[in-house]
């Protein structure tokens, strides 16, 4: 369907490829993300524009191309024993594509696993960004210094925007050292309402719970992590703190991590026949949500994030009707979301906000058109 | 400091808007007496003063909309205030200006600990936010030192921070949703009680943009739970450059202090003549806050102990009771006090790459001493957020305006070891003509066009952020 991607090797090729164009472009980091309403266009891609630009640890500090294999950026950190604090969903299970995920395209979905609870998302850690706007403009914000309040924050607008108002060139992050030791407490059994119960209790705890989710296989789990002496300590206090939801096992070192890490990417769900959602909702309410929809359910963040694999083709929002929060379609064959917005729909004056941004950043409407729409 | 000439226009028409004002809300809170309104000529930002044309304090976020849109008819432009503590001018207006005070928006509507959350009126302040949940054990985390009185519009309006920041975050990561209303009078409510946005996240970009893009009437925002305890460290140092180093080995050995708090020898002087609180007599002072249970402190000030001892400390001071931490801090809470004892100051807001810290205290050295004015440090290490004090004599013809070259050059000196003009007090006035420093126009251009989506007449807090000369047009074309 598409000839070979461009794919300019620094910013103004970039800037020039875009002001070239005629039509509509779709923006590719890794490809393994193809979330959002099917872009039809010219490949545009950021592969080339890749490479650490600066990494202070002391700082705490990276500064990346935003073609930057997120491999790449993951062992340079993990080389000084530090890591992005958010934990970014590795979509290529779940949305069954494979490539190598890229620094930037994790900013383009402001992906944000399990540690969004404590370290926040994405969008949280991301304190700088170079872009190219539809016109073919240059245009930074931010920096590298992780407290800046000097003029109007593009970095969050510019996070989780989807390639749609601009095309990322470079980003830059504050980064958290990693944690000596890790344990998560498993308790069995609960249904929904005792699981968000103990999650809540849990978050409102002092004892720094950093993933709370709650399995379709019923297990609650919760992660602590820091220095050994502090994760043994806070882990007893913890148990002790749910007693009345059940005696906690322990999972221990990689057991822990892998289970984690399918927390994050979904795991629960992959390859597994239906279209898949991802709500975004008050955590208390979650369970009323799932059962509205019927189908399987992880919850993770506490409940404030609801993934939910139904039948092929449901309109989950008809289904669920009027929340706190909202519902996108992650994974659909391209009928469905041809059919169903993969994105919220907005109310009238929010989505006059958005078009009109929409409009100056993307005056002539090819970056990748219609996506979140 | 320049401030755009009033619109003769709405001067002339200055009794119908009132009468519009006083038929949009109450009558009593539309205040129009210049004897009144003089009390709204600045904020915390005094050495530029200029009384507005009328004051309201609207009740309600229906009453803000019935403003906002007689404004917005009549061409007015409006300066949102939270508390006024703005040290860089955002709530200054000017003669042909209405100030819309959110003072009368200061109540609690819901408290949801079970999700960690509580949604407040905009014009509650800081403080107050966190005394309606701390009974049940929790804390709204961003502290900015005015916190007794900022308003929680203000906070969300300049992305306010505070000393805990390291570990918590700003304001823009503790922010979940808000109910605005538009310069036209449009109510819209960005976010929510839950964790992202469904689309492109407007919160993130309304958070920060001084009062610019629309008046924040009421807030959620995130809670935490309160950590089982805190105790801090005071270490000592023969030189700014050691204590700065010591600052990038602790952050690298992965402890996370909810503060490092840094002063330079100045500083520490003034600090120890108005507050005694026993300082060591040395060059830099660092305090260090760690949180967790007796144990865990224990655990992390040990390890900072070993940090420190390899950077030859002539002092390390750990608390070991509830009096001995307010001692410990008792110096770096006064501190701005005591500056103020020393005479008249301007306080800077300039952040840099903590790597950068040893060469950014030499180098403001060398500038103050070529401007012949004293300057004393206090600052957030952790994040690299300075707060140089230049001291001056407002009473000598001539010694602001020094000290505003000297606060000039300071602030271009953070930007080009990669740094910014501000991280936490905001741009306002004050910073406004620097912006293009740190940005080009095509940058500013980018963040304007943000502007004209949200408020396309440029009416809100219009003559803020940008330097005059690259917001005109659109200013002028109101």
């Amino acid at each position: 369907m598409n000839t070979a991607a461009m794919q300019p090797s620094d910013e103004a090729e970039l800037a020039e490829a875009i002001r070239a164009a005629t039509g509509p472009l779709r923006v590719v980091g890794g490809g393994t993300r193809p979330v959002g309403r099917p872009v039809s266009g010219a490949a545009l891609s950021t592969a080339a524009l890749s490479g650490i630009r600066l990494y202070e640890p002391g700082a705490l500090t990276l500064v990346a191309g935003a073609g930057t294999p997120l491999d790449e950026v993951e062992a340079a950190l993990a080389a000084e024993g530090q890591r992005l604090p958010f934990e970014p969903m590795d979509h290529r299970g779940l949305m069954a594509t494979d490539g190598a995920p890229t620094i930037g395209g994790v900013v383009a979905a402001n992906a944000s696993g399990p540690r969004r609870v404590q370290a926040g998302a994405c969008r949280d850690s991301l304190i700088g960004v170079r872009f190219v706007d539809g016109a073919g403009n240059v245009i930074r914000n931010g920096g590298r210094v992780m407290k800046n309040v000097t003029g109007y924050d593009l970095v969050k607008l510019m996070a989780g925007s989807w390639g749609t108002l601009g095309v990322l060139s470079e980003v830059a992050f504050k980064v958290l050292p990693a944690p000596e030791a890790a344990t998560t407490l498993a308790l069995e059994g609960l249904a929904p309402e005792a699981a968000l119960a103990a999650m809540a209790a849990a978050l409102g705890s002092p004892y720094e719970v950093n993933g709370a989710a709650h399995l379709p296989d019923g297990r609650t789990v919760l992660r602590l992590e820091g220095f050994a002496a502090s994760v043994a300590y806070r882990g007893g206090a913890l148990a002790a703190h749910l007693a009345e939801y059940g005696a906690a096992s322990r999972i221990e070192g990689a057991e822990s991590a892998a289970l984690w890490r399918a927390v994050r990417d979904v795991a629960t769900f992959h390859g597994q026949a239906g279209d898949v959602w991802r709500v975004s909702t008050r955590p208390s309410d979650a369970p009323g949500l799932a059962a509205k929809a019927g189908g399987r359910a992880l919850y993770d963040w506490g409940g404030g994030l609801l993934w939910l694999l139904v039948a092929e083709g449901t309109d989950l929002r008809a289904a669920l009707g009027p929340f706190a929060g909202h519902a996108v379609l992650v994974r659909a064959p391209e009928a469905v979301r041809a059919r169903i917005a993969p994105f919220p729909p907005e109310p009238a004056p929010v989505a006059a906000l958005t078009a009109g941004l929409r409009r100056r950043f993307d005056p002539r409407g090819v970056l990748n058109p219609g996506l979140m729409e | 400091m320049d401030m755009p000439k009033p619109n003769p226009a709405i001067l002339g028409k200055r009794a119908r808007v009132i009468a519009r004002l006083q038929a949009a809300l109450d009558p009593t809170a539309v205040i129009h007496d210049p004897a009144e309104t003089r009390a709204y000529e600045c904020d915390a930002l005094t050495a530029y003063r200029c009384p507005p044309l009328a004051v309201v304090l609207p009740s309600t976020t229906a009453e803000v909309a019935a403003v906002l849109q007689a404004c917005h008819e009549e061409g007015v432009p409006v300066v949102p205030r939270g508390s006024g503590t703005s040290l860089a001018g955002g709530a200054m207006p000017t003669a042909d200006s209405v100030i819309l005070g959110v003072a009368r928006l200061r109540e609690v509507l819901a408290i949801d600990l079970e999700n960690r959350a509580i949604r407040v009126q905009a014009g509650i302040t800081n403080l107050a936010v966190t005394q309606a949940v701390e009974s049940d054990g929790f804390f709204y985390a961003p502290d900015p030192s005015s916190q007794l009185a900022c308003a929680i519009s203000g906070n969300i309006a300049m992305n306010s921070g505070g000393a805990h920041c390291l570990k918590y975050g700003v304001t823009t990561n503790n922010l979940l949703g808000v109910t605005m209303v538009l310069m036209d009078g449009t109510v819209v409510e960005l976010g929510g009680p839950f964790m992202d946005a469904g689309g492109l996240d407007l919160l993130g970009v309304v958070c920060g943009s001084e009062g610019q893009l629309g008046v924040v009437t009421e807030a959620w925002l995130r809670i935490l739970p309160k950590p089982e305890g805190a105790r801090p460290v005071l270490i000592g140092f023969n030189s700014n450059e050691v204590a700065g180093a010591c600052v990038s080995d602790i952050i690298k050995a992965g402890v996370l202090p909810v503060a490092i708090e840094f002063m330079d020898r100045p500083c520490i002087r003034a600090t120890e003549d108005f507050a005694g609180a026993g300082y060591p007599d040395c060059e830099a002072l660092l305090i260090v806050e760690v949180e967790g249970s007796g144990a865990e402190i224990d655990e992390q000030l040990g390890l900072i102990r070993q940090i420190a001892a390899k950077h030859d400390p002539v002092e390390f001071r750990e608390s070991g009771s509830e009096a001995e931490s307010a001692r410990i801090w008792l110096g770096r809470k006064s501190a701005f006090g005591a500056m103020g004892q020393l005479g008249d100051y301007i306080c800077l807001d300039g952040t840099i790459p903590v790597s950068e810290l040893p060469l950014v205290l030499r180098r403001i050295a060398e500038l103050a001493e070529g401007y012949g004015l004293a300057v004393a440090n206090v600052f957030h290490a952790g994040d690299g957020n300075m707060h140089p004090l230049i001291l001056f004599d407002a009473n000598k013809p001539g010694d602001l305006e020094k000290a505003e070259e000297l606060g000039a050059d300071i602030l271009r000196l953070c930007v080009e070891v990669g740094g910014c003009l501000t991280g936490e007090h905001g741009v306002g006035i004050e910073k406004r003509d620097l912006m293009n420093v740190q940005y080009s126009q095509e940058d500013l251009e980018a963040q304007m066009r943000v502007k004209d989506v949200f408020d396309p007449r440029w009416l809100l807090n219009p003559a803020k952020v940008f330097p005059l000369a690259s917001s005109d047009t659109r200013r002028s074309a109101a």
